[in-house]
């Protein structure tokens, strides 16, 4: 019976072709580790999010002068309301803790090296999509948090040349924050996910043709894969497990973690909150922002600190496979960043006083200066390995990539001169 | 030998037994998680607070008839006359008989959802009774069917006295 029920879909669906191709035949490398896991584990969360949101809203009224109280009204009123408020918002965190790891399992591994750079830019993207629906979301409690966050995240675009002001009122349909805001934040944070789903699609799709890194950084190509499913789906299903365990602790246990204290007292557009901290997601980036000591400059800093990364499968000039595996330099790059990152957490947390001033202004420097030096750094570190001396099967895919990459520059030599010809 | 298959890889019965425990474990994780969702969108306590109403019977008069809103919905109460209660006795005339004491706890006091049993409009008051403008059915003073479209007598709401002129509608006698 079901059978015939699939082969009537296959004569007019290719169901069982798309099965096959994306899931019982996909070829995955066997030597995943758990970092591989991430990508799955943020599809998890995003879902998570998707539908303790859609519940929300149910309840939620999107008005300055209700959407405080409706959310206490979730917290006391509503059936499960409670659960369903710190599922999403201990979701958020969940989600940017899943992201960070997957994009620095990436840079690790140098996964964002050919052919995988529009995987690279496509996360890049949904990053960002990712960040403007945290930030919209965050303003929709309407808290002192909430509030001051976007009028100071609003007033960045203050910064635009020549027509700063008119944009900040534009994005805000008030002169300050207000009613006309809170509308619009829900509409778009109702918005984007489903087109941060259209992008994963595109993330997926791209990586289906370019075919999982690997811990090796060797393509093994055909050589050494094994079938997505049933290999990687019990993986991937095992990890979920693991995951929810953490997730429901972090939820039932301590989910105002998350949440500011200040948060719990209704928007107040007279009085500003003595300490305001962005969501921990974003203080790096927050401390980046405060280091320059000039407005223009900083949201420059800060824009330029997240698009930076879109620039690795260039600035990475070494051919060495691997990643950090097989190169000392980019693995103490790798650290050096890594702990750069936390330190401006760090001081993003705290009020800018003292010797954190200069920590934050030391620790910008040091985030762009790895990338500046990157390049150089790459390689060098290329020439001193190979020089020294490679394991032979590792040497063999270097000449074969520096081949190839000869290969193309001879092409693209050879189309201009007949071109000319012409 | 034997032993070997029952514990080695080759057991298809064991298998499947895991398989289909692992199934049952996941459907039942599924279903509780679903469980909170589906009960987020029942009636929350603000609303559940608001389902019995309180009316004070004391200002009305013999024949007197009135609507209260309860759950949202119309409620007619009506005081009837010694002459109404005379005529209302036994089973009436209508479509559907039934007895009118097993209508009323006090045979003074008629209590109804004002909401037509054919398609939920909103009856108006009549000497006979109570006549719904949208498709003519016709009610008598205890919220029988007469004529008309309508499948049914007019339902009673779950109600009690809390004294002798009190009652509260939303709560079982």
């Amino acid at each position: 019976m079901s059978n015939k029920i699939v082969a009537w879909i296959d004569e007019r669906f290719p169901l069982t072709a798309i099965i096959k191709h994306e899931m019982t035949e996909y070829p995955v490398p066997r030597n995943l580790s758990y970092w591989w896991n991430f990508g799955f584990l943020a599809m998890t969360v995003l879902v998570i999010q998707l539908v303790s949101g859609i519940f929300l809203a149910m309840h939620f009224k999107a008005d300055a002068g209700m959407a405080f109280d409706s959310v206490e009204h979730i917290m006391r009123n509503v059936n499960y309301g409670w659960l369903i408020r710190y599922m999403h918002s201990t979701g958020a965190s969940a989600f940017f803790i899943v992201i960070f790891i997957h994009m620095a399992r990436t840079l690790y591994y140098g996964s964002y090296r050919a052919p995988r750079e529009l995987m690279w830019w496509t996360g890049q993207v949904l990053l960002i999509m990712l960040m403007a629906t945290a930030f919209m979301g965050y303003l929709l409690p309407w808290g002192q948090m909430s509030y001051w966050g976007a009028q100071v995240i609003t007033n960045l675009f203050g910064a635009t040349p020549f027509i700063g002001p008119e944009v900040v009122v534009w994005l805000r349909g008030d002169y300050s924050v207000g009613d006309p805001t809170i509308s619009r934040f829900f509409s778009l944070h109702y918005l984007m996910p489903f087109l941060v789903v259209g992008m994963i699609v595109i993330h997926l799709v791209a990586l289906h043709m370019v075919k999982s890194s690997n811990p090796s950084g060797i393509n093994l190509a055909a050589k050494d894969n094994i079938p997505f499913h049933p290999y990687f789906t019990i993986k991937d299903i095992f990890s979920i497990g693991v995951f929810l365990i953490i997730f429901s602790a972090l939820m039932f246990f301590t989910p105002n973690s998350f949440i500011e204290a200040d948060n719990y007292i209704p928007a107040n557009p007279l009085k500003t909150p003595a300490h305001i901290v962005p969501e921990w997601y974003f203080l790096p980036f927050y401390a980046i922002l405060r280091a320059v000591p000039d407005l223009l400059g900083g949201v420059v800093a800060m824009v330029l600190s997240l698009l930076v990364f879109a620039a690795m499968p260039y600035l990475d000039r070494s051919s060495i496979p691997g990643g950090a595996r097989y190169r000392p330099f980019y693995r103490a790059l790798f650290y050096v960043f890594a702990v750069d990152v936390f330190i401006l957490a760090y001081v993003g947390a705290k009020p800018p006083e003292g010797f954190l001033v200069p920590l934050g202004q030391l620790a910008t420097f040091i985030y762009f200066g790895l990338f500046i030096l990157l390049p150089f750094l790459s390689s060098k570190e290329e020439k001193w390995l190979i020089k020294r001396g490679l394991p032979p099967k590792v040497q063999e895919l270097v000449d074969a990539e520096v081949a190839q990459r000869a290969q193309h520059k001879a092409d693209r030599a050879a189309k201009r001169a007949a071109r000319r010809k012409k | 030998m034997t032993d070997d298959v029952k514990d080695g890889p080759d057991n298809r019965g064991r298998r499947d037994f895991i398989e289909s425990i692992t199934s049952v474990v996941a459907a039942g994780g599924i279903a509780a998680a679903a469980w909170p969702f589906v009960q987020s969108m029942n009636p929350s306590l603000d609303v559940l607070s608001k389902s019995t109403t309180e009316v004070d019977l004391s200002p009305m008069v013999p024949g007197e008839a009135k609507t209260v809103s309860w759950q949202g919905k119309p409620v007619f109460i009506l005081r009837r006359t010694d002459e109404q209660i005379e005529k209302m006795r036994g089973e009436g005339e209508g479509k559907v008989p039934q007895a009118d004491d097993s209508r009323v706890l006090e045979p003074e006091w008629l209590v109804l959802i004002g909401l037509c049993t054919h398609l939920g409009c909103v009856p108006n008051r009549k000497e006979e009774g109570w006549f719904c403008p949208c498709h003519g059915s016709a009610y008598d003073n205890s919220g029988r069917i007469l004529r008309g479209p309508a499948p049914r007598n007019l339902d009673l709401p779950p109600y009690q006295f809390v004294s002798k002129d009190k009652i509260i509608i939303g709560k079982k006698a």
